[in-house]
């Protein structure tokens, strides 16, 4: 209990003193993270209102498909992409396995069902009371889809949050393509448990309550939109 | 009469007939709606002139609302068709009409926005639409509410704001969903006067109510709708004083029809 409480006290001290392996960890976490959501947002959220909106054959199945892939497994999604990227693989000429880039790749495929499917909800249901007053202004399939989301754009950051909690949370596939290299792909999570199995458990412990403290802070992001959100809306 | 109803003074806000040629008269031709095994509209045939206000009235359930979708192209038949001076309903078609709903579909964004909105996406040069803008902030007496988020006005300001956006665009057909349903007898005259007003610019109005008073007051004819049929037509005073029909008896009555 006595070395818990020491570790306690060296955490704060380290994040305290802005320990330079620390903010080395955390702020490649935070940009292979947000990298890998501004990717999933790209593609994720185009693809979600087009869900939504289009209407062709094999779009139920398609809707089922994103919506299971949000609970991809992210040692799945580690090793799918280590055999594309290893040296064997189809994109192996790239040499990316144990960059940050691979880690991004990684945690976009992770993300990028989870901002589609969320995004497809939001916009079916906006969709469906916007849909007659849309057709009756005359606006075309183009110009509702961008309409859809821009009204939506409240909601839609709040999907694109959930998806960052996810990415930069996860430690499976990113400790498979990154390989928690020390200065070049070591993040949050994969930090911790190195040290923790180290028995370094001070950086661990301090890498965790950043972690937290990221957690809450996204929560109380989340939160704050949508009550802005159910403000707007209240009539 | 409210200040900014005096419209009297003002510009023509609600824009006269243009484009190659008018989209009127509108004819619909042996009009059949079935959903779910039933058939909800039962082979309607309709001429709509310019000119008169024309209330489609009816119990609920006769399927008015219906055929104004029909009308509008919001829905395609199943059978028949609808056609406005003799071409079919295109897109072209569509942009010179305009629908107010019984529950006012407003964008998330600020009351000058959602009139804004409506007029980019009829493409109107830029000068115009600011223009209109004002004039319609000034026609439904909501000037002073221009940067407010829409969805938080009163519902008697959502429904002003709806009929303002779809008049903003200059419509020569206006068709109009029991929008004052929800509304009290204050709402309610102020929506009624700025239809009265877009009826004397030219503006032909197609109304759907289950309310024989409102129909008093704004019928120019009465198109009664009951089980999916037209049951009958016929000038206002005429239809009020002497029904033929039936339903139309019962109903002017205070009969319950269904």
């Amino acid at each position: 209990m006595q070395d818990f409480g020491a570790a306690f006290a060296l955490a704060f001290h380290l994040i305290a003193t802005g320990n330079a392996d620390l903010v080395e960890i955390v702020l490649l976490s935070l940009r292979v993270s947000i990298s890998a959501v501004l990717i999933a947002a790209l593609i994720g959220m185009p693809l979600g209102a087009l869900l939504a909106v289009a209407r062709f054959p094999g779009r139920g199945a398609l809707i089922v498909l994103v919506n299971a892939l949000m609970g991809l497994p992210p040692v799945v999604v580690g090793l799918l992409v280590y055999l594309m990227l290893s040296n064997a693989g189809p994109l192996g000429v790239l040499q990316l396995l144990y960059t940050p880039t691979a880690m991004i790749i990684a945690q976009a495929l992770l993300v990028t069902p989870i901002v589609a499917a969320l995004t497809r909800q939001v916009i079916d249901d906006l969709n469906r009371e916007y849909d007659e007053q849309l057709r009756s202004l005359g606006v075309g399939w183009y110009d509702a889809v961008g309409t859809l989301l821009w009204d939506a754009r409240a909601s839609l950051a709040t999907a694109l949050l959930a998806g960052f909690g996810r990415a930069v949370a996860e430690v499976g596939a990113v400790i498979i393509v990154g390989g928690n290299i020390n200065h070049v792909t070591r993040v949050m999570t994969t930090a911790i448990a190195l040290e923790t199995s180290k028995g370094d458990l001070a950086l661990a412990l301090a890498l965790g309550l950043i972690l937290i403290l990221i957690a809450v802070s996204v929560n109380a992001l989340v939160m704050s939109l949508r009550g802005e959100r159910l403000e707007t809306a209240r009539a | 009469m409210p200040e900014a109803l005096s419209l009297a003074a003002a510009p023509p806000v609600v824009a006269t007939r243009s484009g190659p040629a008018d989209i009127l008269p509108l004819r619909a031709e042996g009009l059949v709606f079935e959903a779910g095994g039933r058939r909800l509209i039962d082979g309607i045939d309709l001429d709509v002139q310019h000119g008169t206000r024309t209330v489609v009235l009816g119990p609920n359930g006769a399927g008015k609302s219906l055929l104004l979708r029909l009308l509008h192209g919001l829905i395609a038949p199943t059978r028949g068709q609808v056609l406005w001076n003799g071409r079919s309903t295109d897109a072209a078609i569509l942009r010179r009409q305009s629908m107010v709903f019984q529950k006012p579909v407003l964008l998330r964004r600020s009351v000058a926005s959602n009139i804004a909105y409506a007029l980019k996406v009829r493409r109107l040069p830029r000068a115009e639409r600011e223009a209109r803008l004002a004039d319609m902030l000034a026609l439904a007496n909501l000037k002073e509410l221009a940067g407010a988020p829409a969805r938080v006005l009163s519902g008697g300001e959502q429904q002003r704001l709806a009929l303002a956006r779809a008049l903003a665009t200059g419509p020569e057909i206006l068709f109009l969903d029991e929008p004052t349903s929800s509304l009290d007898p204050a709402s309610t005259e102020l929506i009624e006067t700025i239809v009265d007003e877009a009826a004397a610019r030219g503006t032909k109005i197609v109304m759907v109510t289950h309310d024989i008073g409102q129909a008093r007051r704004l019928a120019d004819e009465v198109v009664f709708v009951h089980r999916g049929r037209v049951a009958e037509r016929s000038a206002a005073f005429r239809f009020f004083q002497s029904p033929v029909s039936a339903p139309a008896v019962d109903f002017l009555s205070g009969k319950l029809v269904i």
